[in-house]
């Protein structure tokens, strides 16, 4: 099974939650880390990757040899990619999406495609799971890519947890497409419920069942049940707003360390919660 | 000698737009005879990414050898630079004080951009 955990909102405890998650089932599982332009599981995961992997996508290169200056290549861009100069054609590959549509409109084949190096997987032991997380280079934007050649490491069988970006573009959607259940976690504040709609209203989009954790649960917690049982979202687990659990987070230590008795919860959650809320939907 | 000048409007009268990407138009100022073309931008203006590139090819298209304008990109400047336009970077308020101060020779031409790209 794969579960996404997502939440629109930054900051709300989706790592904390992911990296408990998979703490707590200690089977095996596999954690991906898809917040690729910041990944921080690894933080929480000792030691060095065993295994990294470079994630390269394609952009055309201009080869110089019979171009007639037809400018087929440059309407074919949607993305601005290419600049025409008479009979040259620039190249920004920064603007590129890989989509190849310039070299097939080339009647003159003068553009081909090489690889361009967007940034590495990294794969490390964790505590009971594997941890794979991408990594983008600095100074680049095309996440869902990246993403995408991530989640082809995912194994055939077993459970999956994907950390997923913040916000609901498209590395948030890359990341939570295909699976079979997504965790919004979020915290008490109208901040946290306006981008859970924004979540909701995204994963309501592309047919995606989820579910709410209510991460620093306090006094204010009625205003997320409250939302959450008007718009039939069931709330599956609430984690309390404790300075314990922070102090244990800054010190790199997890959840789990701190309330070692969410551990059965998480479970339940995980190997109960979900497949009967699949199951009751028809989804599994 | 045609040297495009990036404004709001669609005359030198009128206040000279201190973006290069997304001009509202371009003036194409004819340098021997005075004369003003006005070339839109419209295209690039609703470009969700790469409007300097665009803008900078379709000023290379119309014939222009320089360009005047409030700040450069560095991907327009590749395209400007690659194919031989040159670009100056003023703070003259309408088209007339640009033309001036480039006739003057008061306008000195850019080596590099001078703000960062967008998207990266």
């Amino acid at each position: 099974m794969k579960i996404a955990v997502a939440s629109g909102k930054g900051g709300t405890g989706k790592t904390t939650l992911s990296l408990a998650l998979a703490e707590a089932l200690a089977n095996g599982c596999t954690l991906l880390d898809c917040d690729v332009e910041e990944p921080n599981c690894h933080l929480f995961v000792a030691g060095e990757p065993w295994r990294q992997l470079p994630v390269e996508v394609t952009v055309p290169e201009f080869t110089n040899d019979g171009c007639d200056g037809c400018g087929r290549c440059v309407r074919a861009c949607r993305f601005q990619a290419l600049a025409r100069l008479g009979k040259r054609v620039l190249v920004f590959p920064e603007m590129c999406h890989s989509c190849g549509g310039c070299v097939l409109a080339c009647p003159h084949k003068v553009l081909r495609e090489v690889p361009f190096g967007i940034g590495k997987l990294e794969f490390r032991h964790g505590r009971g799971f594997e941890l794979i997380s991408g990594v983008m280079d600095v100074g680049h934007a095309m996440a869902p890519p990246l993403i995408r050649q991530l989640k082809e490491h995912i194994p055939p069988e077993g459970l999956v947890i994907m950390d997923a970006p913040p916000g609901t573009a498209c590395s948030m959607v890359m990341t939570v497409r295909n699976n079979d259940y997504v965790i919004l976690v979020t915290e008490p504040t109208p901040f946290g419920l306006h981008d859970l709609k924004l979540a909701e209203a995204t994963l309501r989009e592309i047919d995606l069942p989820c579910g709410v954790v209510i991460n620093r649960a306090d006094d204010g917690v009625a205003l997320i049940r409250d939302y959450c049982h008007e718009a039939g979202l069931p709330v599956l687990l609430e984690i309390p707003y404790r300075r314990d659990i922070a102090e244990g987070y800054s010190r790199g230590g997890g959840l789990l360390a701190v309330c070692p008795d969410l551990r059965e919860s998480f479970r339940t959650l995980l190997t109960t919660q979900i497949p009967a809320i699949l199951q009751a939907e028809g989804r599994l | 000698m045609k040297v495009a000048l990036t404004s709001r409007g669609d005359s030198l009268d009128v206040l000279l737009d201190s973006r290069f990407g997304r001009a509202a138009n371009f003036l194409l100022w004819d340098a021997a005879t005075g004369a003003v073309e006005v070339l839109a931008n419209t295209q690039s203006l609703n470009a969700a990414q790469g409007a300097g590139i665009q803008a900078a090819m379709h000023v290379v298209e119309s014939g222009a050898e320089a360009v005047i304008t409030g700040h450069c990109g560095p991907k327009a400047f590749r395209v400007l630079k690659e194919a031989g336009v040159k670009v100056y970077l003023t703070k003259a308020l309408d088209g007339h004080e640009a033309i001036r101060l480039f006739q003057a020779g008061e306008l000195k031409e850019a080596d590099a951009a001078d703000v960062e790209g967008h998207w990266v």
